[in-house]
């Protein structure tokens, strides 16, 4: 079992024929997603390594019954076209772009939150369910099926803690990135919510870092609501406040979004927080081992 | 991206909010024309992005041109908490009869734009919020209608300002909201707004943040001139499109993601180390980034011992390996250098490395052995 993504994706990319949209549509399709349709508009009738190309969405979800959206759109238009994929009947958007100015998001989310469509990122490396389905940019090699959820505001960390827990044969149900940016479509505590009601996700290991207060929030959510365990880590320990530390929204700004507070939040509601990406990984193999 | 309170206040005047007249400075001889111009007394401001400036002695009103350039020539080179003045602005005296407090920020925690407004100015307004929470009337915005004069009224009346203020203060938020929108702000604060004695509402002081992601859609920036940061490192990094951020020990990190660099900061300091600097190559880094990376990184003389922690995903670690002797075959670096390659052909690349790296490359297996190892080199190295 897993959450956002499985067997049954239809997945549509949004900014098929640009190189990076293609090269990772072909990936997808390759780990075994069923990639129906691509869109860009103006290019209907084209192909993208056999993925037919459509001019919109709605094109592709009517002609292939696409359930799933990803958005390798550039940034000026990225907007645009996660709403133009909100506006249509698939279930879920993963939007991979990074760079999109956070006015944009504010308005997008606004009206993501008029409906009940879902929507991953943007700035993410989008979501694995390891052996059924990949939607994104994630390194497949890295990961294996098992009953760990993962969630993530970070990429290559996210890779990192997905190996650790590998070599000590724990396997992941599904890994979600969230994304780096000050406004993403889900935060930590939507996709909680989702490993919370998977039969196939034990416990969740959750991904931190600096900036915001998403962390602290969603340790009270695990106290208050969870019964699967959850571990975390959480990066930025050294970072100086007011720098912006590589992602929009890793930033320390007045005296909230320190790594410090969210380790200290997480901790007195129970989350055990490694204090690296091998500890963290050690956490979970302790707490799969004694079922509380 | 930060803009000096001289920048911000063109930015919110042209945008019809009321500012008092002002001239930028770099010499005490250009504060004392720009005196003569204006007229009368008038306030020579130090132009630092950091608070407290007043009380540092960087701000001081002068009675004529003479003693604007006295002051300018006291303040130009001074340095506040570490910011050294370069630039002053030079603006007509104002007689203040009262000092609110005005701003619109981004408030990511809600998601929408959190308007604030307090009849309490000229002071921190983090402490205004912790002593006196009902002096700050907060009002978060729906993005999507946009910020409406009875939202602006609401503010007025309950932040108590003046009787005769109140019309003033209206209007100065609906273009505060405009500016906060139009310029892709983060913030936009002015603190303090004043009430002069003749009852006009000017902004007295501008503070902007501009998002770094829509700073390409606003040629109007690059206009305002001087926003580089002073850093040559991060200036350098700026130019060539990679993450930079300095710090102050002595342990050069490069590595690719932001939140993996940031976690090796951490484990860095765990074993004992101290960052020097970080840069981030991006999640997708290849050869031709490394070696743009570590020219960034080698030209901070602060770096006696570099650690490179690549995990690679996309990224291929030989091609990050190949990129790294290609890299020190240019710039010929002769500090120890600590590699960790971890994810897809790490085989690969740590065999180039064995194979074809010069003696003061040391490859570690390990994130947290690569920590340890290089902050022992630090060790002997200083």
């Amino acid at each position: 079992m897993s959450i956002l993504v499985d067997a049954g994706t239809k997945l549509v990319v949004q900014g098929i024929t640009g190189r990076e949209g293609g090269f990772h549509a072909t990936r997808n399709k390759a780990y075994g997603t069923r990639v129906v349709a691509g869109v860009t508009p103006g290019k209907s009738g084209q192909e993208v390594e056999g993925i037919p190309v459509f001019d919109t969405v709605d094109d592709a979800v009517s002609e292939t019954g696409a359930n799933t959206a990803m958005v390798f759109v550039p940034p000026r238009f990225a907007a645009d076209a996660i709403l133009e994929g909100l506006d249509s009947d698939v279930q879920l958007v993963v939007c991979i772009t990074e760079g999109i100015p956070a006015h944009d998001m504010l308005r997008v989310y606004a009206q993501l939150k008029r409906g009940d469509t879902t929507l991953v990122g943007p700035n993410c490396p989008g979501v694995i369910s390891p052996g059924a389905a990949t939607v994104g940019i994630m390194p497949t090699q890295v990961f294996e099926a098992g009953r760990v959820g993962v969630v993530s505001r970070s990429g290559t960390l996210t890779y990192q803690i997905s190996k650790e827990l590998g070599l000590l044969g724990i396997g992941q149900s599904t890994v979600v990135g969230i994304g780096g940016d000050p406004v993403v479509g889900s935060g930590f505590i939507d996709i909680l919510e989702r490993f919370e009601a998977d039969p196939g996700t034990d416990l969740v290991v959750m991904v931190g870092e600096i900036g915001g207060t998403e962390e602290e929030k969603a340790a009270d959510y695990i106290a208050s609501t969870m019964s699967t365990p959850v571990v975390a880590y959480v990066a930025g320990f050294q970072a100086p406040p007011g720098k912006q530390m590589g992602h929009a929204g890793a930033i320390i700004t007045g005296s909230t979004g320190t790594a410090q507070a969210k380790k200290e939040a997480l901790e007195a509601r129970g989350v055990g927080v490694g204090s690296s990406p091998t500890e963290v990984a050690e956490l979970a193999k302790e707490r799969l081992g004694s079922p509380s | 991206m930060d803009l000096f309170e001289y920048q911000g206040k063109q930015l919110l005047g042209a945008r019809g909010i009321p500012v008092p007249e002002g001239e930028a400075a770099s010499t005490p001889e250009e504060a004392r024309a720009a005196a003569e111009r204006i007229g009368g007394r008038v306030v020579v401001k130090a132009q630092v992005q950091i608070g407290g400036r007043g009380k540092a002695g960087g701000i001081k009103l002068a009675e004529s041109p003479e003693e604007a350039q006295a002051r300018a020539s006291d303040i130009l080179g001074m340095d506040i908490r570490g910011h050294v003045v370069r630039r002053l602005w030079i603006e007509e005296a104002s007689a203040i009869a009262r000092e609110y407090y005005a701003s619109i920020t981004f408030d990511r925690a809600a998601k929408r734009p959190l308007a604030m407004l307090s009849a309490v100015g000229g002071m921190d307004i983090e402490e205004v919020a912790r002593t006196q929470p009902d002096a700050l009337a907060r009002r978060h915005i729906d993005p999507l209608i946009g910020f409406q004069a009875h939202d602006a009224r609401w503010l007025a009346y309950r932040a108590g300002i003046d009787p005769e203020g109140v019309g003033g203060v209206v209007a100065i938020l609906g273009k505060l909201y405009d500016a906060f929108v139009g310029l892709d702000a983060m913030l936009v604060e002015i603190n303090p707004l004043v009430l002069t004695e003749d009852g006009r509402v000017v902004a007295l002081d501008a503070k902007v943040t501009i998002d770094n992601n829509a700073v390409g859609r606003h040629p109007e920036l690059e206009e305002l001139g001087d926003i580089a940061p002073e850093d040559p490192q991060e200036a350098m990094a700026r130019e060539r499109g990679v993450t930079y951020v300095k710090l102050d020990g002595d342990v050069g990190i490069l590595g690719n993601g932001a939140g993996l660099v940031m976690s090796t900061l951490d484990v860095v300091a765990n074993a004992g180390g101290r960052p020097a600097n970080f840069l981030d190559a991006g999640g997708g880094s290849k050869a031709d980034e490394v070696v743009t990376a570590l020219e960034v990184l080698l030209s901070d003389p602060k770096v006696k011992v570099l650690l490179i922690n690549i995990f690679g995903g996309i990224t291929r670690c030989d091609e990050v390996a190949e990129g790294l002797l290609t890299a020190l075959d240019r710039l010929g670096a002769d500090l120890p250098i600590v590699v960790r390659l971890d994810g897809t052909n790490e085989d690969e690349g740590r065999a180039i490395l064995a194979e074809r790296a010069p003696d003061n490359v040391v490859v570690e297996a390990t994130m947290l052995s690569a920590a340890a190892r290089a902050v022992e080199l630090a060790g002997v190295a200083a």
